[in-house]
Parts: C-alpha cells; sequence; structure tokens
C-alpha cells in the first residue's frame, strides 16, 4: 500500500473532478425526477380511469427492476432502435426514469396523507379540481414529502456510482482509472473514494434527520404521517 | 416485435443466472440479517464501545455504494492476499451492505417496543440477553417483517451489480447473450422479465404484510 503516492496532488483533483460530475449528475437527475415523479403521483392519485392504471403498471415495473439493467438499456439497446444517446446523457436518462418512479410513489404517499375532508371543503367552497390540488392539497403535501425526497436524494448519490459501467467520468470511474495505474494505490484510493461518499451523503442524511424532527414536531394536530420511506427503498440499482 | 427465439435458444443461459441471482440473494439474507440483528442489538446496548462500535458500522455502509464495497472485495482484497471471485465478493459485498439496512429496520423495531416491558423483565430476574430473547425481539419482529421484506426486494435488485464482477448472476448471463447474439434490445426485455418474475410476487406480497400487520396494531 502506498497512500503517499495514491494521495499525490494530482489524483486527489482527479478524484474531486469526478465527485463534481457525480454532484452534477445527481442534481439534475433530481430535479428532473422530481418533475416527472410528482406527474406520475398526481396522476397515480387522482385516479383517471385507464391513465391511472397505465401509470401504476409504468411505475411498479420500473421499480421492481434493477437501475443497472436501466442503465444497460439506455446506453446499450436504445441504440438498436435508433435512440443514441452519448455515455452522460444515457446515465441520466436512466437515473430519471428509475428515481422518477421513486418519487412517484413519495408524491403519492404524501398526497395521501392529507384528509379528504380537506379535498371535500374546498370542492364544496367552489374550487374546481386542479384548485383544490393546487392551492390546498400540494402546498401542504409538499412540506410533508421534503424529508423522503432528500433521502431519496441520498440513494440517487450513490446510484450514480452506477454508471461506472458505461465509463461515465463519476467519482466511482475516475477512482477505478488511478488504480490502473498502481496495483498499491488500491486500497488507499478505496478509502477515499469511500470517505468522499460518505461526507456528502451523511451532511445530507443529517438534514434530512433535522427536517424530519421538524416536520414531526410542526404537526401535532393533523392527520397521519407520511408513510415513511424506508431508507434503502429507492436506492439502488 | 419481440425475438422469443433468443429467449427460447439461451433459455439453459438465462435460468443459469436466475438460479445464481436467487441463491446469492438467499444467501446475502440470512448471513445479512443475522449482521443486521447483532449490529442492531449493539447499537442499542447499554454499553458505549458497543453502540459507537454499531452506530460507525451503520452510518459509514449506508452512506457509500454499494458497487465500492464490491469493487473493494473484487479488486481491492487482491493486493492484500485475500482471493475471492466475482461471485463470492459479490455476496460479501450484498451481506455487508444490506446489513446496515436491516440493522435499522430491527432498531426502530425494538425501540418501539415500550421501555417498561425492559425495565419488568430485568427486575423479574432475566439478564438483559434473555430480556432481548423473550421479550423484547418477538414483539419486535412484527413490525420488523415489512421493512425487512422491503430489504429482501432491494437485495435482489441489488444482486444484479455481481454482474458487473464476473458474478455469474441473471446479468451477467444477460450480458453474455447479448455479445453473443447481438441482439441487445430483446435480450435485455427478457432480463428484465426474469427480474420482475422474482420481484413482482414479492412487492405484492410486502404490501399484503404492510396492511395486514397494520390493521392488527
Amino acid at each position: 500500500m502506498d497512500f503517499i503516492g495514491a494521495y499525490s496532488i494530482g489524483n486527489i483533483n482527479y478524484l474531486l473532478a469526478g465527485l463534481l460530475n457525480t454532484l452534477l449528475m445527481a442534481l439534475i437527475a433530481i430535479i428532473f425526477s422530481f418533475i416527472i415523479g410528482s406527474v406520475l403521483g398526481i396522476l397515480r392519485y387522482a385516479k383517471i380511469p385507464v391513465v391511472s392504471q397505465l401509470v401504476i403498471v409504468w411505475v411498479e415495473t420500473i421499480r421492481n427492476l434493477p437501475l443497472l439493467l436501466i442503465i444497460f438499456f439506455t446506453y446499450f439497446a436504445l441504440p438498436e432502435v435508433g435512440i443514441k444517446l452519448d455515455v452522460i446523457v444515457a446515465a441520466i436518462v436512466a437515473l430519471i426514469v428509475f428515481e422518477s418512479a421513486m418519487l412517484a410513489e413519495i408524491v403519492r404517499s404524501g398526497l395521501n396523507s392529507i384528509e379528504k375532508g380537506q379535498i371535500e371543503a374546498s370542492r364544496a367552497s367552489g374550487l374546481s379540481w386542479m384548485q383544490t390540488m393546487w392551492h390546498i392539497i400540494l402546498p401542504q403535501a409538499l412540506r410533508r414529502m421534503v424529508p423522503p425526497i432528500v433521502s431519496q436524494f441520498i440513494s440517487l448519490l450513490k446510484d450514480t456510482s452506477l454508471a461506472v459501467v458505461i465509463a461515465m467520468p463519476e467519482l466511482l470511474h475516475n477512482a477505478q482509472i488511478i488504480n490502473g495505474k498502481n496495483v498499491n494505490y488500491l486500497i488507499p484510493i478505496f478509502l477515499l473514494t469511500a470517505l468522499l461518499y460518505f461526507a456528502v451523503n451523511y451532511t445530507l442524511s443529517i438534514v434530512a434527520r433535522r427536517l424530519e424532527n421538524k416536520e414531526r414536531s410542526s404537526k401535532k394536530t393533523t392527520g397521519k404521517t407520511i408513510l415513511r420511506q424506508d431508507k434503502a427503498g429507492g436506492e439502488a440499482i | 416485435m419481440l425475438d422469443f427465439t433468443i429467449l427460447i435458444d439461451n433459455l439453459d443461459v438465462y435460468l443459469q443466472g436466475f438460479g445464481n441471482t436467487v441463491k446469492t440473494s438467499v444467501i446475502a439474507l440470512i448471513c445479512s440479517f443475522i449482521l443486521g440483528v447483532i449490529i442492531a442489538v449493539m447499537r442499542i446496548s447499554p454499553m458505549k464501545v458497543l453502540s459507537a462500535a454499531g452506530t460507525v458500522y451503520v452510518e459509514f455502509v449506508r452512506n457509500i455504494p454499494l458497487i465500492l464495497i464490491a469493487f473493494f472485495f473484487f479488486y481491492g482484497l487482491p493486493a492484500l492476499g485475500f482471493k475471492l471471485n466475482g461471485y463470492q465478493s459479490g455476496t460479501v459485498a450484498l451481506t455487508i451492505y444490506t446489513a446496515a439496512f436491516i440493522a435499522e429496520a430491527v432498531r426502530a423495531g425494538i425501540q418501539s417496543v415500550s421501555k417498561g416491558q425492559m425495565e419488568a423483565a430485568r427486575s423479574s430476574g432475566l439478564t438483559y440477553i434473555q430480556a432481548m430473547r423473550y421479550v423484547i425481539l418477538p414483539q419486535a419482529i412484527k413490525i420488523v417483517i415489512p421493512p425487512l421484506g422491503n430489504q429482501f426486494i432491494n437485495l435482489v435488485k441489488n444482486s444484479s451489480i455481481l454482474g458487473v464482477i464476473t458474478g455469474l448472476d441473471l446479468m451477467y448471463f444477460g450480458d453474455s447473450v447479448a455479445s453473443k447474439t447481438y441482439v441487445i434490445f430483446d435480450t435485455y426485455i427478457f432480463v428484465a422479465m426474469f427480474y420482475l418474475v422474482l420481484t413482482i410476487p414479492l412487492s405484492i406480497f410486502v404490501g399484503y404484510l404492510e396492511r395486514r400487520l397494520a390493521v392488527s396494531g
């Protein structure tokens, strides 16, 4: 093991560049996943005939597949039907497809946690279904969704590492490139890579916990709590 | 339209991968359950050293990617003189990773059993271990089962990382069929179907357990 050689300025900069890509990729993916996931979650919540059923089939299928398979699919299989994506786009598309299905479930259970009486009351006071959603239900549900969404973001950050299989230049990929240069670097580089992931995700998990406690203490009177998305729930692969 | 001849011609290959995926998932589930319960009990034990060690394990492992752990065992350990094949390193990585999540689920379950029970058990003369074994754990199990089910579904999906380290699982053999037939799209659709055959029934079953155990309290 060669810690001094492994932790040269050049290597560390290279790892940090990978970390930056990982963070950017995760950020883009979470924004799009949130938008698409919200639409899917609301469609499923709305119980529109046919449409809601299609959404259920889509969300349940994607949620029950390994993310790794979806990444392989967007990168290797789509070109066969004429859709050629470059590595970065393929990785981000796969992440969005997978994570939006996860977020759809978070959005749906957030919406379900708002009592039905509120819909009835606002409909009775003359608001349309859309208005009720937009002004009454969503603002309340959104607050409850924040902690599970932060947890999902942690999963997503870890999941970006799977893009290593299509040689996307993220943190784990860059670590593997350095590892390829010298066998004695392997252990020190794995250690440092793990610590980098840990530092980012642990910070986020503390934020998630804070938000959760705040949410819990602010909600003394109102109905059910959001069914807590299992921490690993979303994650992975 | 899907070309089903690919599935039929390579059925033995697919099934071999499918079998290995099931095998590694079951082995990792059993091992990670044992490890997870030990860590959970460590975390809530009154001994500061043990609970600190448990906390460090859970927080560290939960916040790093599984594939990094798998790479560590597959590529890193040979540098220290231990050699594991892809299947072994994958299964060990899955066990270590899943144990952290199981530990959290079990801990949450144990802590949901009221404190008075432990106090009553201790004051009636049981040791800490006995109180855990006979009083607390049997009650906690009921709360823990649905999240454990979710972990098992994740485990099956997560086992696909074996494919990256020559672990001979479904993903690995899917790749080999794809490179043999050159029909990548259809090959992966069939791989997806094999995963769904495992995960969809599991999801339905876990959903059922969640509802049932929620009603009975």
